[in-house]
């Protein structure tokens, strides 16, 4: 997570190491010129050069249980040896590209970083070798059930990042930009899972502890593995079960559940 | 696209059959495939009262939850209960065993306001 001045949170990141001084970030794309700004401001007085690529990269990810076995018949590298979070250079389909074997669904999977020109023939590549495209839809129930932040939703410039299960990002032992505010601000909510006993929860539906609001949904849909409406929602500190979220204006019983809701690869 | 010939059309993708005294409502094929697997369909009462354009029931696939609109209006004399175990019959036939309620209407010449299978293939042409 890349912190702000006020504890908040000014993006959901990726940073790879390339090189003993030099790093890859990957930002939401509807964040570059916030994340750009923000980045900018900082590296004054530092020792730093900034490059944007957004438009000089092209990113693919090749996600799920069979993703080594297709992408091994297409690289040279043996793919046994990368474990999760590796990043290395290789040629995919005759193409040069970054891999990291990393990605937002809760499986095994690659991201591929390309260059713009070579992104369709390698997209191509993938879907002979039987990869199935799939959208922004797919991805965000796979990540959902696989109980991961999208920002904007469960991450924002206001959020306390230390009241989400994702709080282990933030290394309290390390000096890091906002520490002083973030390690002040009080829990006032905390992000929770919840699982339906019926309908299909979406973001902004209210969660209530008997009669009273206690929180929201921030991201909610169906989960087709668990066969249930699941959701991601932020409730008041010290609220306590049973929850309900309200489904247009009915109370459905909700329960808490454990993140990831299901057990990731 | 399917569009029987034998019913009538909305603009917002509902068809109604008229079965006697009755209209049988449900979502047509193009709204089906846009939005993708089914996956919970909220049924109104039965008994229940509603206006031309009403929002009755709810269909929610995977990716959003869309209103089902009243073609007529009139009253809610039944709801197909297999859509709360088998939401799915939606998707596999939209214009069959993918009903979604039953309206006795106030008036069953309400039912010449509504689109033909031409006026709703039009519909869908200006759309695309």
């Amino acid at each position: 997570m890349l912190p702000n001045a006020t504890g908040g949170v000014v993006d959901d990141i990726y940073l790879y190491r390339l090189e003993e001084e030099a790093y890859l970030m990957v930002v939401n794309a509807a964040n570059i010129a916030k994340d750009w700004a923000h980045l900018q401001a900082l590296a004054q007085g530092f020792q730093v050069e900034l490059k944007d690529l957004s438009e000089e990269i092209a990113l693919l990810a090749l996600q799920g249980p069979k993703a080594a076995e297709l992408l091994q018949g297409l690289t040279d590298t043996d793919l046994s040896g990368k474990k999760k979070n590796d990043v290395w250079e290789a040629q995919v389909a005759g193409r040069p590209a970054r891999l990291a074997r990393t990605g937002y669904t809760g499986e095994d999977g690659f991201e591929l970083f390309l260059a713009p020109e070579d992104a369709e023939a390698v997209f191509e590549a993938l879907v002979e070798a039987g990869a199935t495209p799939a959208g922004l839809g797919a991805r965000d129930t796979l990540r959902l059930e696989a109980g991961f932040p999208l920002y904007g939703h469960e991450l924002t410039d206001t959020t306390n990042p230390l009241c989400t299960p994702w709080a282990w990002v933030v290394k309290k032992e390390k000096a890091f930009y906002g520490k002083e505010a973030l390690l002040a601000s009080p829990c006032r909510e905390r992000l929770i899972g919840l699982v339906l006993d019926t309908g299909i929860p979406r973001e902004g539906y209210p969660v209530l502890a008997g009669q009273e609001q206690v929180g929201r949904v921030t991201s909610g849909g169906y989960s087709p593995l668990l066969e249930k409406g699941i959701a991601l929602a932020y409730v008041q500190e010290g609220a306590s079960e049973p929850f309900f979220v309200e489904v247009r204006g009915k109370p459905v019983r909700a329960s808490l559940s454990p993140l990831p809701f299901l057990p990731l690869k | 696209m399917d569009i029987p010939k034998d019913r009538f059309y909305t603009k917002s993708h509902e068809w109604a059959l008229p079965e006697g005294d009755t209209v049988l409502v449900g979502i047509t094929d193009y709204a089906q495939d846009a939005l993708g697997d089914v996956v919970y369909v909220e049924l109104p009462e039965v008994g229940r009262k509603v206006e031309k354009g009403e929002a009755v029931a709810v269909v929610e696939s995977v990716k959003t939850a869309s209103d089902i609109h009243a073609p007529v209006a009139g009253e809610v004399v039944e709801v197909n209960t297999a859509l709360e175990k088998t939401p799915e019959l939606i998707n596999q036939d939209p214009y069959g065993k993918g009903w979604i309620f039953r309206i006795r209407p106030l008036d069953m010449g309400h039912l010449d306001d509504l689109l033909d299978a031409g006026g709703y293939a039009e519909v869908l042409e200006s759309e695309a």
